[in-house]
């Protein structure tokens, strides 16, 4: 149950406002010796685990640190080169911390341009006419359920499949984008959004959405 | 309740077959281009949901909806893509594409020696049995239109 993240997504496609409610931590740490029983490589600048899942440690997921020491991209914080230094044998035996990566404010932007064009195809490819673009997506661990505004802005929001609510919330983000983002003098329209009182707001509903949904279940 | 198009693609992005049943329009694009957009659009979705979830997944995009269609979507271990489109009140619906896939497609094509693999399938059978199949579905509620 909850709301795991909101975003905002302009006109354009420009990602305007990210928030992160309660997004759960994956983290899994354990010794090994040598030879290492699963195979890493080097994806976009991170170390991660390409094949031999184990004991909550699942493909996909990168190295966080080895023996206490954090990982900052492919080398460790003191310099040292992960790959390199794990295919001593020397080193062993070594613990290390895995988890799942988390998104990158980058790549947030990069998500929500593609959410924007993804939009705009599926309402092309639908078997009806008159189709909008798409209202929701479902998968086994998230439900993403997006609501476009008369004037084009995109409120979407990333929550468990379980959570009920969603129209709700929608309505109440948009209903807070006008009050605390539109009409803050400060505020120009399609860039992002820095508003205290609106982080507040968005904040609370949120909250509150999370709590209603709970009871309404 | 119904069933308006079938897209089944392999894992190289070919569309394997297409058929439509009650398909009111039409993308306005040739049919070869609009297979390529809509397994575009499948393999960034795929892309966009392993990123955007907060937790490890096991079955990934399971299904998308607007205010007119909700399109299914099943992806065998080897790649193979199963899209179903219907209209919104159509709820899970992975066991019978599950289903078209072990006792439609392995049985009609795979097990079919004249059917190579990556080419599209011309089997007579296979769509007659696929056309029966989706037509006694209880989710193919014909409208007398």
């Amino acid at each position: 149950m909850g709301i795991y993240s909101v975003y905002i997504i302009n006109k354009a496609g420009g990602l305007i406002y990210q928030f992160d409610n309660n997004i759960p931590k994956t983290e899994v740490e354990k010794t090994f010796s040598y030879p290492l029983e699963m195979t890493l490589k080097i994806y976009d600048d991170k170390v991660v685990v390409a094949f031999g899942q184990r004991d909550g440690i699942k493909v996909g997921h990168r190295v966080l640190s080895v023996n206490g020491i954090n990982a900052t991209g492919r080398c460790l914080e003191d310099g040292r080169d992960i790959m390199e230094m794990l295919s001593q044998e020397a080193n062993y035996p070594v613990a290390i911390k895995f988890g799942r990566p988390r998104l990158s404010t980058n790549e947030k932007i990069m998500l929500a341009g593609m959410f924007h064009s993804l939009y705009a195809i599926a309402c092309q490819l639908s078997p009806m006419p008159q189709s909008s673009g798409i209202q929701g997506i479902e998968t086994d661990t998230f439900k993403l359920t997006c609501s476009q505004t008369l004037t084009g802005i995109k409120f979407v929001i990333i929550t468990d499949p379980k959570q009920t609510g969603h129209d709700l919330l929608l309505k109440k983000l948009y209903e807070i984008y006008a009050d605390y983002a539109l009409k803050n003098p400060f505020y120009s329209i399609e860039m992002p959004i820095r508003c205290e009182l609106f982080d507040t707001n968005l904040q609370q509903a949120v909250e509150m959405a999370e709590r209603l949904g709970l009871t309404a279940s | 309740m119904t069933v308006y198009n079938l897209y089944i693609f392999d894992r190289e992005g070919t569309c394997l077959y297409y058929h439509e049943w009650n398909r009111r329009n039409q993308s306005g694009i040739c049919k070869t281009e609009e297979y390529k957009l809509m397994y575009g659009m499948l393999f960034s979705i795929k892309s966009f949901c392993s990123r955007m979830s907060p937790i490890d997944q096991k079955d990934g995009f399971m299904n998308l909806r607007t205010n007119k269609f909700k399109l299914h979507f099943y992806e065998t271990p080897s790649g193979l893509k199963f899209v179903l489109n219907t209209d919104l009140s159509v709820g899970n619906i992975r066991d019978t594409l599950h289903q078209i896939y072990s006792s439609i497609y392995l049985e009609y094509v795979m097990k079919n020696p004249l059917c190579v693999q990556g080419d599209v399938i011309e089997s007579e059978l296979f769509q007659t049995k696929l056309d029966d199949f989706v037509r006694g579905l209880p989710i193919f509620a014909t409208k007398l239109s």
